[in-house]
C-alpha cells in the first residue's frame, strides 16, 4: 500500500524513497501489532504504548543507575557486586569529605579527590571566563556583514564536531617536545618548552584546547541570538547618532543577555564534566595537576587495579548534585525567557 | 445520507462543562448550521459528533445506531477542517486516497472515486501536487474533497470557510450550497458568520455558551428571535435594542420613550414592567426630529450607495443604527428623528426572553 | 588584486575606519590561523614517512629520500646531493657508509665507488605522501576491525535512537494520559545529567545484562536520549493537531498517524537528531573505553587512544588514522552543515 502511494507521490525522488525502503517495511510489518495494541487499549492508551520502548531503556540504562548509584555510594569493599559489599552508611562520604583545610588538598583524607576538586573548580572558572568573552566575540565578528559568512561560521565551528580524542591528539602532536610549537618558538629564539610536563602549562593548554573545540558551538548560540535583534532597533540608534560602543552596551548586549545567560550557564555545565580531551591530552599529569573529577571517578572505579566503587558513587553523586543544580538554573532560565516572549 | 439525533448529550473539561445537555436531531439530507460567537462550544459540538471527542453524557445515534463509543473511523463520518488539515507531504491525489486506502479498498475503486471527485470540484489539473502550491481556494476544494471521496453518512464543516478572502468565500459558498444540492447529502457546517449560516441553512442551530438558544429556519430566526441573544446576533447590521418601561396608553400598553409615547403590538403586558424593545435598522425609518419617537445624533454616516447606514447616539447614551434607502444626504452631528413601526417592533422581558406577539 | 583589496577595504556603510572593523580582521585572520592551522598541520604529518616525522624542526611539506635503482646492486640506492673536491655538485647514489666517509656510485657510471666526506653530501628529497601509513594500520593492526565496529555503533544506535526517540516524543506531544506531566519532568531533569556521573552503577547494570565487552552494552545505554526526546517533541508540538483528527477520520490507525503523517511531517527534527546522534555515537569515548575490554571489540576513538598511549607511540601509524576517522564527521559537515548549524542555533544542543 505504501509503495504504491510512494510511487503515486511522482516528486519523491527515487534516491529518498530507496533509502526510506526499509524504514517503510520495518513500520509496515509493526502495523499489525500495534492495530492489536489499539484495539486492545483504545486510542486514549496508545500514549502509553508509544512511550513504552523510550521509557524501558531510559529505565534500565538511567533511571535504575541512578538508584543503584546511591545504594552503592553507602557500601565499601572492592567487590563488584552488590550483595558481596558491605554497608558503610555514609562513611564513603565522610571519606570523601574529610580534610583539615579544603584550600590544600594534602590535607585530605582523599587528597586525589580534592586535588581533582581544585583543578576543575580552578578550571571551570578559567574556562568559561574565556570561552564566554572568545564566544562572544567570534559571534559579533561573524555578525558583521561580510563575504563568505558561511564560510567563516564554518571556520570557527568545525572543531565542534570533532571527537575529543582526535582533538587531544592534534595538540599533542603539536605540544610534543619536537612538536610544531618548539619548532617555530625557537626559529624566533625561545627556549625548547616541555608544554605538557609542566605543571601551569598543562593546564593552561587543557583549557586552551577544550576553549579551541567548543567556542564554534557557543558562537553559533549567540550568533542566532544577535541575528534575532531586529535590524529596525540598530537602524533607529544610527538615526539618533549613536556611537558603535554605546550602540552595544545599550542595546546588543542587553538584548542579547537572555543567549548570553544560556551560553554561561550549558558552558558551566560542560566543564564541570571536563574528561575527554583533557584525558587524551594529559593524561591528567603530570602528576595530579591537570587530573578532573570525573576522571578522579573513572580512575577510582575502573582503572585502579582495586576498584572502589563505593568511592566512586560518592564522588558521582557530589557531582551529579552541582549538575542538576546547574541544569535547574538552566531550565529555569530558558524558562523565564520563554515567558518573556510569550508575553 | 444519515440522520443524527443526540439526546442530552453533554462535554466536561475536567469540572468545566462546555456542553449543557444538548438535544437537536438532524434529518437525512439537511444542511444544518450550528452558529454563535467564538467560545459558545459549537465546534466541541462539532468534534463530539464526529468521534474526536468523547460525550461525557447523553446518547449520539447515527440512523438510530448508538455510537458513543464508537471511533471517529468508526462512524462513517467525513470532516473538513477550518484550516483544512492537508497532509503537507501528500499530493493531492495522495490525500484524496489516504482515507480510502486505509479501509483496503481496491486500487481501482480509490482511483474511480478521486477522479469523480476531482472532476466535480474542477481541480483535476492539480492532482499531482503538493498542499503549498495550491492557492486558499484550491486547497478548500482538495479538503472538501477529500471528504467526498468517503461517501459519508454525514459532511462535517468547520469554519471551512473562514481563511478564505471575502471575494472568494462568497463564490464558495455558492459552490457549497449547489455541491448539498448535487449530493443530497447531510451536511452540519459550523460557523460564526451569520450571513453564512442565513445563506446556507436549510435549519440554524443558535449556540450560546454550550447551550442552544434557538432551532430554526433561517426566516425563522430572523422574523422570530425567542431571545434578545438570537435577535442580537441573526440579521446585520444589528438589531437596536431600547429599555423601556411599561406604561398604560390608549387602547392598551405602550411605553415612554424620550418623553414620547409609542405604542406597542398587542402584548398581555402589565403596565410598569420593564421591557427591551428591539429593533432592526431596516425597519426603523427617518423622520424629522421633532416627528420621531427617538432623536439620534450622527456619529457616524456610511454611504452604500444603494442605501445608507446611520450610526447615532440617543440622548440616553444608546447606540442605535438605521437604514435609509437610497443616498440620504447626511453629515456628522446633524440630529435626526427615528419613528419606530409597531407591527415590526420585537418586545424582550427583563430576562431577555421574546414575549410572544398578541 | 584591486578585486581583494575592495573586498577588504569593503566598509559597513561606506564611511572611514573604525577601529572595530581592524579588530574584525584579525580576529578572523588568527581564527583562520588557530582553527585551520593544526587540522592542517595533522593532515601534512599524516603523510610523513616516520623518518620525516622525528626531524627536527619538522619540514613542512612530507619529504621522502629519493632512491634510484643502480646496476649492480640489488637494492635502491639513495641519493645524495654531493660537493665534490673540485668544487662541483653531483648526484651520487650511497653505497654504504664507513665512519664519517660514505662510499658513492654515480649511477650513470656504476662502476667507480667515489669517497665522499658524509658532511659534503645532502639528501636528495621530494615531496611524497607516505600512503603506507594509512594501509599498514588498516591490514596489521585492527584499525579496518575498528572501523567496523564504529560503524555498526553508530548506525545501529542512531536508528534505534530515532525510531524510540521519536515515538516518545509523538506519545508526549500528541496524547493526554495520566503521568505525562512526570515523564516530561523526569527528562527534562535528566537533559543534562551526563554519563559520566552514572557510569558506576551503568556498569554494573550492562554487566548483569551480559552486555559487558559487547558492542550492544556500547550501543543501548544511549539510545534513550532526554535530549533527542525534548528536540523531537518540541517540534511535533507545532504539528497543527486539526491533521491528527483529519487521519483519524480517515480510518488511520494510532500507528499510521505515527509513521505515515507524523514521523513524514517531523522530518527536518529527525534530521537534526540523526545528525547529532551520528556525531555522538562516532566521537563516544568514555562510555566505550570503559565496557569494551577485549582490542577486537574496540571502537575508533578507544582504538586511537590505546594506539597513542603506547609506550612507544607510532606517530605516523596514529595521525593517520586520526585522519581517517575525521573523514565521516568532515563529509556530513560539508554537506550538512546548514542543519547543524540551524539545529545548534534553534536547539542548543549538542
Amino acid at each position: 500500500m505504501s509503495t504504491i502511494t510512494g510511487e503515486r507521490g511522482g516528486q519523491a525522488s527515487s534516491l529518498s524513497s530507496m533509502l526510506t525502503l526499509p524504514f517503510r517495511f520495518l513500520m509496515g510489518v509493526l502495523n499489525a501489532p500495534m492495530s492489536f495494541l489499539q484495539r486492545r487499549f483504545g486510542i486514549g492508551g496508545m500514549g502509553a504504548v508509544f512511550l513504552a520502548p523510550n521509557m524501558l531503556i531510559f529505565s534500565v540504562f538511567v533511571l535504575i543507575p541512578v538508584a543503584i548509584n546511591f545504594a552503592y555510594s553507602l557500601t565499601g569493599g572492592t567487590a563488584i557486586f552488590f550483595d558481596d559489599r558491605h554497608f558503610v552508611g555514609l562513611g564513603q562520604y565522610q571519606t570523601l569529605l574529610t580534610c583539615s583545610d579544603y584550600t590544600t588538598p594534602s590535607t585530605c583524607l582523599q587528597d586525589a579527590f580534592w586535588q581533582s576538586v581544585h583543578n576543575t573548580a580552578f578550571f571551570v572558572i578559567a574556562q568559561v571566563t574565556v570561552l564566554v568573552l572568545v564566544s562572544l566575540g567570534t559571534a559579533l565578528v561573524l555578525n558583521r556583514e561580510m563575504r563568505a559568512r558561511g564560510f567563516w561560521r564554518g571556520v570557527f565551528f568545525f572543531p565542534v564536531l570533532l571527537s575529543p580524542v582526535v582533538v587531544g591528539l592534534i595538540w599533542k602532536w603539536i605540544l610534543q617536545r619536537d612538536g610544531l610549537l618548539n619548532a617555530i618558538l625557537m626559529d624566533f629564539g625561545f627556549e625548547r618548552t616541555l608544554w605538557l610536563a609542566e605543571r601551569s602549562w598543562a593546564m593552561f593548554w587543557a583549557i586552551f584546547v577544550s576553549i579551541w573545540a567548543h567556542l564554534g558551538f557557543y558562537a553559533l548560540i549567540l550568533l542566532a541570538g544577535l541575528q534575532a535583534i531586529p535590524r529596525d532597533l540598530y537602524e533607529a540608534a544610527m538615526m539618533d547618532g549613536t556611537g558603535r560602543m554605546r550602540t552595544f552596551w545599550r542595546i546588543t548586549l542587553p538584548l542579547l543577555w537572555p543567549n548570553l545567560l544560556v551560553v554561561i550557564i550549558l558552558a558551566l555545565i560542560k566543564a564541570v564534566q571536563i574528561f575527554d580531551e583533557a584525558f587524551v591530552l594529559t593524561g591528567g599529569g603530570p602528576g595530579t595537576s591537570t587530573m578532573f573529577i570525573t576522571q578522579y571517578i573513572y580512575e577510582t572505579g575502573f582503572a585502579h587495579v582495586l576498584r572502589n566503587l563505593g568511592l566512586a558513587s560518592a564522588a558521582s553523586i557530589l557531582m551529579g548534585i552541582v549538575l542538576v543544580g546547574l541544569t535547574a538554573l538552566q531550565l529555569g532560565v530558558s524558562n523565564r525567557r520563554a515567558r518573556k516572549e510569550a508575553v | 445520507m444519515s440522520h443524527l439525533v443526540l439526546r442530552q448529550v453533554t462535554k466536561e473539561y475536567g469540572a468545566v462543562r462546555v456542553l449543557h445537555c444538548i438535544d437537536l436531531e438532524v434529518g437525512n439530507g439537511e444542511f444544518v448550521v450550528f452558529v454563535g460567537p467564538s467560545g459558545c462550544g459549537k465546534s466541541t459540538l462539532l468534534r463530539t459528533i464526529a468521534g474526536l471527542e468523547r460525550a461525557s453524557s447523553g446518547e449520539i445515534r447515527l440512523d438510530d445506531r448508538l455510537v458513543n463509543d464508537v471511533s471517529a473511523a468508526d462512524r462513517g463520518l467525513a470532516m473538513v477542517f477550518q484550516s483544512y488539515a492537508l497532509y503537507p507531504h501528500m499530493s493531492v491525489r495522495q490525500n484524496l486516497a489516504f482515507g480510502l486506502e486505509n479501509s483496503r479498498m481496491p486500487r481501482d475503486e480509490i482511483d474511480r472515486r478521486v477522479t469523480e471527485a476531482a472532476k466535480m470540484l474542477l481541480i483535476e489539473p492539480l492532482l499531482n501536487r503538493k498542499p503549498r502550491q495550491l492557492s486558499g481556494g484550491q486547497r478548500q476544494r482538495v479538503a472538501i474533497g477529500r471528504a467526498i471521496v468517503r461517501r459519508p453518512g454525514i459532511f462535517l464543516l468547520d469554519e471551512p470557510l473562514s481563511n478564505l478572502d471575502a471575494e472568494l468565500r462568497v463564490v464558495m459558498r455558492a459552490e457549497l450550497a449547489a455541491l448539498h444540492k448535487r449530493l443530497s447529502a447531510t451536511m452540519i457546517y459550523v460557523t460564526h458568520d451569520q450571513t453564512e449560516a442565513m445563506t446556507l441553512a436549510d435549519r440554524i442551530v443558535v449556540l450560546r455558551d454550550g447551550r442552544i438558544e434557538q432551532v430554526g429556519t433561517p426566516l425563522d430566526l430572523y422574523n422570530n428571535p425567542a431571545n434578545r441573544f438570537v435577535a442580537g446576533f441573526i440579521g446585520s447590521p444589528r438589531m437596536n435594542f431600547i429599555e423601556a418601561e411599561t406604561i398604560p396608553i390608549a387602547g392598551g400598553v405602550g411605553v415612554q420613550v424620550n418623553g414620547k409615547q409609542q405604542r406597542l403590538p398587542h402584548l398581555d403586558l402589565a403596565p410598569g414592567s420593564k421591557i427591551v424593545l428591539g429593533i432592526r435598522p431596516h425597519s426603523a425609518t427617518v423622520t424629522e426630529i421633532d416627528q420621531g419617537t427617538i432623536p439620534l445624533e450622527l456619529t457616524l454616516v456610511e454611504q452604500l450607495g444603494a442605501e445608507t447606514i446611520l450610526h447615532g447616539k440617543t440622548d440616553r447614551g444608546e447606540i442605535f443604527t438605521v437604514s435609509a434607502p437610497g443616498q440620504g444626504r447626511f453629515s456628522m452631528g446633524e440630529r435626526i428623528g427615528i419613528a419606530l413601526p409597531p407591527e415590526d417592533l420585537h418586545v424582550f422581558n427583563a430576562e431577555g426572553q421574546a414575549l410572544p406577539r398578541g | 588584486m584591486s578585486a581583494l583589496s575592495t573586498f577588504l577595504l569593503r566598509r559597513r556603510g561606506g564611511t572611514g575606519w573604525h577601529w572595530t572593523d581592524v579588530l574584525s580582521y584579525i580576529w578572523l585572520a588568527l581564527g583562520l590561523f588557530l582553527m585551520f592551522g593544526p587540522v592542517l598541520w595533522l593532515v601534512v604529518s599524516s603523510f610523513k614517512t616516520p623518518a620525516n616525522l622525528a626531524e627536527f624542526p619538522p619540514t613542512f611539506m612530507p619529504l621522502d629520500a629519493q632512491v634510484a635503482q643502480v646496476q649492480g646492486y640489488e637494492q635502491p640506492l639513495p641519493l645524495f646531493r654531493v660537493t665534490l673536491d673540485d668544487g662541483s655538485e653531483k648526484i651520487l647514489a650511497q653505497v654504504r657508509r664507513v665512519g664519517i666517509m660514505a662510499q658513492m656510485v654515480d649511477p650513470e657510471n656504476p662502476g667507480t665507488v667515489i669517497r665522499v666526506p658524509i658532511d659534503k653530501r645532502t639528501p636528495v628529497r621530494a615531496v611524497n605522501l607516505a600512503t603506507e601509513n594509512y594501509a599498514e594500520p588498516l591490514q596489521q593492526f585492527d584499525f579496518l576491525r575498528y572501523f567496523q565496529n564504529s560503524i555498526f555503533v553508530t548506525v545501529m544506535a542512531t536508528l534505534i535512537t530515532l525510531v524510540v526517540n521519536s515515538m516518545a516524543a509523538f506519545a508526549l506531544s500528541k496524547y493526554e494520559f495520566k503521568g505525562r506531566a512526570a515523564v516530561l519532568g523526569i527528562i527534562l531533569a535528566t537533559l543534562m545529567v551526563p554519563l559520566s556521573v552514572i557510569v558506576v552503577p551503568l556498569y554494573l547494570v550492562v554487566n548483569s545484562l551480559n552486555l559487558f565487552d559487547t558492542l550492544w552494552g556500547v550501543i543501548l545505554p544511549t539510545v534513550a536520549t532526554p535530549t533527542g526526546v525534548f528536540l523531537l517533541r518540541q517540534y511535533m508540538l507545532t504539528i497543527p493537531d486539526e491533521l491528527i483528527d483529519a487521519a483519524r477520520m480517515d480510518k488511520a490507525s494510532e500507528w499510521q498517524i505515527y509513521w505515515r503523517i507524523v514521523l513524514p511531517l517531523a522530518a527536518p527534527a529527525l534530521a537534526v537528531l540523526a545528525i547529532f546522534s551520528v556525531m555522538w555515537r562516532w566521537n563516544d569515548f568514555l562510555w566505550p573505553l570503559i565496557v569494551l575490554s577485549r582490542k577486537e571489540h574496540y571502537t575508533l576513538q578507544v582504538g586511537l587512544n590505546a594506539f597513542s598511549g603506547e609506550l612507544n607511540v607510532q606517530w605516523h601509524f596514529v595521525l593517520a588514522m586520526t585522519v581517517l576517522s575525521i573523514v565521516p564527521v568532515a563529509l556530513i559537515f560539508l554537506f550538512l552543515q546548514r542543519y547543524i548549524t540551524a539545529g545548534i542555533a534553534n536547539t542548543g544542543l549538542k
